[in-house]
């Protein structure tokens, strides 16, 4: 199911602002990363260049290789929706389809990519509201809006329309930064289970956060405004955390600045 | 932001001392204002300037000076000029409705007269000046087939326009594709009727009808349809840009592909602001004239078929028989323009509770 994920020289633009530049790093299957660093560092960018959702905005483009189990994403026959149904996305704010119920919302990927037995789509909702620790608290209202849920348990449903397509990888980008702590709890405890099946990556801006939840942590900065985001560190999240090599990120994770 | 603050205003405004203060009773205010409708009822009477009418408006303009002075004198000057505002709101909104109220109580007060089964079921066929009969069954079935017609033409087109605008539209061509949808909001019927005269009926039709020109209830749709375009892609337009982009992403992300995301994740959403606009537009075009006299024709026999020979229409009927000299017509014009706003409420509301099914109830 996990697959490797690894980038070299991925430089990532806005129409004429160039937003990172050579990043180069290597995802392994079925561990937790997370991207750290500053507001405007490019983690976003380059979180949403490896599912190809970066292109979506008018002007983007994304320069250099991106692969997949060395498989080139961004290579020219490739079909941008296969990359997205293989490197599932899970984003800041939950966004549930708001015309859809709980289960139309879990099953969206299935049936809009053309499963229509409805024995498959139960079982697959089932499975992927199971897996996102949400089915005991829905199994009796599947059938209602999935707006109606609370922001912790939208997220969740987000998780799980996110995983009933079986993706490869998900990305996460800031998932919990609009939750309570006991949301924000539930959704890491959920990720510890997830990293059996899948490759995660997070971007997160709680530092804390990437320090309980991830296996490497690859840290990002700018050296100003304007300026592309570079790849400063990327290593165990224990040795960034307690021994960083480079002083800039040592400087970031003491609060020394950013 | 703390600097900007302080440099508006030199000096904080002074801490009261109680969070409480002193309030007008609560028969205050219909006191002041039976106390001004009276005061203005002696003016005016006892001067012989005016009537009821003026009454209201000075018993009005007095409720508002003695309410403000009551509660300047009691409240304070901030509650004062809260208590003023919220009375202009309120009048502003009670003008507003006024002549709403009072064209539906004309219409249903004149209109009743010949609503009758008779209205619905005859034409103006063979009726004479003399006659008290005569309905309009031939010009609502004008209506309702030309009207079809053109939401048949113009729903489709507008919607996959302002698709095509939102979604993707990039560059000049987009550009100017709003631009003259822009323009073409500002048609005045008439000019599409003459639009439609000068090229279906007397171009395009003598093909189907022998070589001579034919009015036709189609080409009242084709007219009504230049009328309807440019409001349905507005409102569309409109509609689709609401549709926040994290749930697009949110569909692309799953591997759904743009056209399956447009029809089953923006539009689903967009659903009651377009419906809402297509009622609009078709409100609009239930109640044009001018097109459905250029190139229908217009016509006192039933004709059911839309695509041959004259064709009225409720607003047309309304207009004949409003300058009709028979004594009986004015009231056969006012049924009808009964029955022209009857419809189209009707037609509203059905769409509106259509649109609300599909979505899922709160």
């Amino acid at each position: 199911m996990a697959k490797r994920v690894s980038a070299s020289n991925v430089t990532a633009y806005y129409g004429g602002f160039k937003a990172i530049e050579n990043i180069n790093l290597t995802v392994e299957p079925k561990t937790v990363t997370a991207l750290i660093g500053p507001s405007g560092c490019g983690k976003s960018t380059f979180l949403r260049s490896i599912n190809r959702m970066h292109e979506v905005l008018p002007g983007a483009r994304v320069e250099g290789s991106l692969t997949i189990d060395d498989q080139d994403i961004y290579h020219r026959d490739v079909d941008v929706t296969a990359v997205r149904r293989t490197i599932g996305m899970v984003f800041q704010r939950p966004n549930p389809f708001p015309t859809m119920s709980i289960f139309e919302n879990v099953v969206a990927g299935l049936k809009l990519n053309g499963v229509r037995r409805k024995s498959i789509l139960d079982e697959a909702a089932e499975k992927a509201l199971r897996s996102a620790n949400l089915w005991d608290e829905v199994k009796d209202r599947l059938g209602k809006p999935g707006a109606g849920l609370s922001g912790g348990q939208q997220q969740r449903l987000c998780i799980a329309r996110t995983i009933a397509v079986e993706p490869q990888v998900v990305l996460m980008d800031e998932p919990c930064s609009a939750l309570d702590p006991i949301s924000t709890l539930a959704i890491e405890d959920l990720m510890f289970q997830l990293k059996d099946k899948f490759t995660i990556i997070i971007v997160t801006h709680n530092m804390q956060q990437a320090a309980r939840v991830s296996d490497r942590t690859a840290f990002f900065s700018i050296e100003k405004t304007g300026d592309p985001g570079r790849l400063i560190e990327y290593d165990n999240t224990q040795k960034i955390f307690s021994n960083p090599s480079v002083k800039k990120t040592e400087d970031y994770i003491t609060g020394r600045f950013g | 932001m703390t600097t900007t603050v302080t440099s508006h205003r030199t000096r904080p405004p002074a801490q009261p001392s109680s969070l409480r203060a002193r309030r007008l009773p609560g028969y205050a205010a219909p006191a002041i204002a039976v106390a001004a409708l009276a005061l203005s009822a002696v003016i005016v009477y006892g001067t012989d300037i005016g009537g009821p009418v003026l009454v209201v408006v000075l018993g009005a303009i007095l409720y508002l000076a003695g309410l403000f002075a009551a509660a300047n004198a009691v409240e304070g000057r901030r509650s004062a000029r809260n208590r003023t505002w919220s009375a202009l709101i309120h009048s502003a909104f009670v003008l507003a409705v006024l002549p709403l109220v009072s064209v539906v109580w004309t219409l249903v007060s004149k209109g009743a007269e010949r609503f009758d089964a008779n209205f619905f079921q005859t034409s103006m066929n063979n009726i004479g000046a003399r006659d008290p009969n005569g309905g309009a069954y031939h010009a609502i079935v004008g209506t309702l087939e030309q009207v079809g017609f053109a939401t048949l033409i113009t729903v489709p087109l507008g919607v996959l326009c302002a698709i095509y605008i939102v979604e993707y539209g990039r560059g000049k061509f987009a550009f100017a594709i709003r631009f003259f949808v822009d323009v073409m909001t500002g048609i005045p019927s008439i000019v599409s009727g003459l639009f439609v005269l000068a090229f279906w009926v007397l171009v395009v039709s003598p093909w189907f009808n022998d070589g001579r020109p034919s009015f036709s209830g189609f080409a009242a749709a084709l007219a009504l349809s230049v009328l309807m375009l440019p409001t349905i892609v507005r409102s569309t337009e409109e509609m689709l840009r609401l549709v926040p982009a994290p749930l697009r992403e949110g569909a692309y992300a799953l591997g759904i592909p743009k056209w399956k995301t447009i029809l089953r994740v923006v539009v689903p959403t967009a659903l009651p602001g377009i419906v809402t606009g297509v009622m609009l537009a078709i409100a609009r075009a239930a109640g044009e004239t001018a097109p459905v006299l250029l190139v229908a024709g217009g016509g006192a026999a039933i004709n059911t078929n839309p695509f041959e020979n004259n064709q009225s229409s409720l607003s047309l009927f309304v207009y004949q028989q409003a300058g009709d000299a028979s004594k009986y017509a004015p009231a056969r014009a006012w049924t009808a323009a009964l029955t022209l706003v009857a419809l189209v409420l009707i037609l509203t509301i059905a769409a509106k509770l259509l649109a609300r099914r599909n979505r899922l109830s709160r």
